[in-house]
């Protein structure tokens, strides 16, 4: 479950806006071939980040799904 | 095929209604959703024009205009926006949609109502948009896309009840299919006659404008109105286990690639050599017909060869672009661009620069526009900077030409793989190598920023269908022959009276003939004699151009009047000179369009006229060494 992100606010609304937003919750489904980024699963869609950004996102891990 | 190309795509070409907006009366109405909800489809159903529509977000980069007359309502102008997901404008492409629902758009007038379009499949998320567009309080009707897959998959949506919740009408359509248009037509037209009264009712929305909010609304929304979520697609799960596949994925991609290449020539190019010979055969009949005149000089030598020598490329155009077409409405597009990120990243350039770059392999011009959707605004110079070094339609003809005259037809790697066809490749390589070389430099040097974010939605694989497949490449075929129908065409016919002015029996004594034998010590090194240099000066308007060029001038030359193209350039040019001319053409910068482009999206003309110069030295260099180098292993 999404806490909080620690980005620049453009970015941050702007992922917000698609959906990692506080109390979303976020599944990880698959790495890309390289490792990175990683494709996650948010409200039925799925979106890839690269870890440098991924990580500026703040989760609270829940029991099913991590991260 | 710069055509493709139009530089004012769609701005103002229909003319804004100028009079004072009476009230309640709807002129234009505007299509609003986020990325890759089917928006431009719809645009495309409910004025039958064609706007490019694909599977992947980002398609739609700037506004376009046309009138509603697919439903009827000529008098009203519908007006598609690119994809938002809120109306913060984060990038270029959605700062423009964002503008244009202000009315702060020069050119075109404020939207009177609004086609909030959704994709059913993730209502949840795709509510959210809803919150701040119907704050803007125009008259609104929500669809719902897609609807016909989201039952199909065992969701469920109560469009009375969202009606009453949103406080707008609610319809449940699908664009691909056409079904539940008349909902539109209805809303239409009970919104043209009523005079906008207070009749919106009040609507509870989130006060605070922050995503946090507009989720919990529209979390309660969809919970309230009983939502059911369809199955989330099983096979793209199941498919991009493959196709993301640590050693799958990257495998799967050079096969396509390869595929794309082996096909182009063991099925498109039997079919060029019979349009060719059908082309020959017919103009040898004319010719027959019409006796031996400067009437049939004109015709057959000069216009006829010229124009024919381009239009045989036509099948393999073709082929390439229903492959393109396969890729991009399939939505394995965003997944390429995924595997290739970490490439990216390592030359500086985000990943989402990849889409525009493999358009580009279309034509250089609307992968130049679809950088908008690139938010860092350096990354997206960059990218409009390399864009052209990558391989566009427009090369394929003097590629396929010179390939066919000078590389022998044998296998390779045990029969699977033509000599051809590796030779294709390699071009395309060297054109991805130079962009991702020349991006790498810019990146490390005068466009250097830290690296944006790369933050890409990827699409629900879907079937391409025969008809989005046949529009586009009807589309593209129309833009080919308009092309050979006119700049091509005008060509040939300069090319052929300057060489019959002022003799016309010496062709080296013509006008073109002295201007050729003028710059030949220039471009003696690289391998070429003047008739190329001709062809290279002609193919500054467009890159396939050389092709009906060099068709006239051997056309009108006594000497090889009567051999084929091909044989012609056998005859005439070592096979240093003709690999030459391919590398030449593979970083060279010959395409007026892409200038004028490059210009308008960097606002400048100092981009345009730095990209020229480098890409025009670094061509004449690789020539030049290619030249040399085969001279040198043929000694």
């Amino acid at each position: 479950m999404v806490e909080a992100l620690d980005l620049p606010d453009e970015i941050g609304h702007h992922l917000m806006h698609m959906g990692f937003a506080p109390e979303a919750r976020v599944v990880v489904i698959r790495r890309a071939p390289a490792g990175d980024p990683t494709v996650y699963s948010i409200d039925g869609f799925e979106i890839a980040l690269r870890r440098e950004t991924a990580q500026f996102i703040r989760v609270i891990p829940q029991p099913e799904g991590q991260s | 095929m710069n055509d493709c190309c139009s530089t004012d795509t769609g701005v103002a070409i229909l003319e804004s209604p100028s009079a004072p907006r009476a009230a309640g009366k709807i002129r234009t109405v505007a299509l609003v959703g986020p990325p890759n909800s089917g928006k431009s489809t719809l645009f495309n159903r409910l004025t039958g024009l064609r706007q490019k529509v694909a599977n992947y977000p980002g398609v739609t980069v700037e506004q376009h205009f046309g009138k509603l007359s697919g439903i009827g309502r000529s008098d009203l102008v519908l007006i598609d926006l690119p994809g938002i997901y809120s109306l913060d404008s984060y990038s270029e492409d959605a700062r423009v949609a964002v503008d244009v629902l202000h009315g702060a758009m020069p050119g075109t007038p404020a939207p009177d109502a609004i086609l909030l379009v959704l994709d059913s499949l993730h209502l949840r998320r795709q509510l959210m948009l809803a919150a701040p567009v119907l704050a803007l309080g125009l008259p609104t009707l929500v669809l719902l896309n897609m609807s016909d897959l989201m039952e199909t998959r065992g969701g469920e949506a109560d469009t009375l009840a969202l009606a009453k919740e949103l406080g707008v009408p609610v319809a449940k359509i699908s664009a691909t299919r056409g079904t539940g248009l008349d909902a539109i037509t209805h809303f239409l037209d009970s919104k043209s006659q009523l005079p906008t009264s207070n009749s919106t009712t009040r609507l509870e929305l989130p006060v605070v404008g922050n995503a946090r909010s507009y989720r919990q609304w529209a979390t309660g929304i969809s919970t309230r109105t009983k939502y059911k979520a369809p199955l989330s697609s099983e096979w793209t799960r199941k498919l991009d286990g493959i196709l993301l596949h640590r050693i799958w994925g990257p495998l799967f991609f050079l096969i396509v690639v390869i595929a794309v290449f082996q096909v182009v020539f063991t099925i498109g190019q039997p079919l060029s050599d019979g349009l060719g010979a059908i082309l020959n055969t017919g103009g040898d009949k004319i010719g027959g017909l019409l006796g031996h005149t400067w009437v049939e000089s004109l015709l057959i030598d000069g216009i006829w060869k010229g124009v024919a020598s381009v239009l045989v490329f036509l099948p393999q155009i073709l082929l390439l672009f229903l492959f393109i077409g396969v890729l991009e409405d399939s939505g394995y597009l965003a997944r390429a661009a995924l595997i290739a990120d970490r490439v990216m990243r390592s030359i500086g350039l985000n990943g989402k620069a990849f889409i525009p770059l493999l358009s580009a392999y279309a034509c250089a011009v609307p992968a130049i526009m679809a950088t908008r959707t690139i938010e860092n605004k350096r990354d997206r110079f960059a990218t409009i900077l390399v864009a052209p070094f990558m391989t566009c339609s427009a090369r394929l003809p003097i590629y396929l030409l010179m390939i066919a005259a000078f590389v022998p037809n044998r296998h390779i790697l045990g029969g699977f793989f033509g000599l051809q066809a590796a030779v294709m490749l390699s071009l395309y390589v060297l054109g991805f190598l130079a962009a991702f070389g020349t991006a790498w430099l810019l990146k490390s040097s005068i466009l250097k920023t830290a690296s944006a974010p790369f933050i890409l939605e990827l699409p629900q694989y879907r079937l391409p269908t025969v008809r989005s497949l046949s529009l586009r490449v009807a589309e593209r075929g129309k833009v080919f022959l308009k092309q050979a129908g006119t700049i091509i065409l005008c060509v040939t016919i300069a090319i052929w009276v300057f060489s019959h002015v002022p003799s016309h029996t010496d062709l080296p004594q013509s006008l073109i003939g002295r201007l050729g034998h003028a710059i030949e010590p220039l471009i003696r090194p690289l391998g070429f004699n003047w008739k190329i240099g001709i062809g290279l000066l002609s193919s500054v308007v467009a890159r396939e151009v050389i092709v009906g060029t060099l068709g006239t001038l051997y056309g009108a030359d006594p000497a090889t009047q009567s051999l084929g193209l091909q044989a012609a350039l056998r005859h005439d040019l070592t096979l240093g000179g003709a690999m030459a001319l391919v590398v030449f053409f593979a970083f060279a910068m010959q395409c007026t369009s892409t200038l004028a482009i490059v210009r308008r999206e960097t606002n400048s003309w100092k981009w345009p006229a730095i990209q020229f110069t480098y890409m025009t030295g670094l061509a004449y260099v690789a020539a030049l060494a290619t030249n040399q180098i085969i001279l040198l292993f043929l000694r």
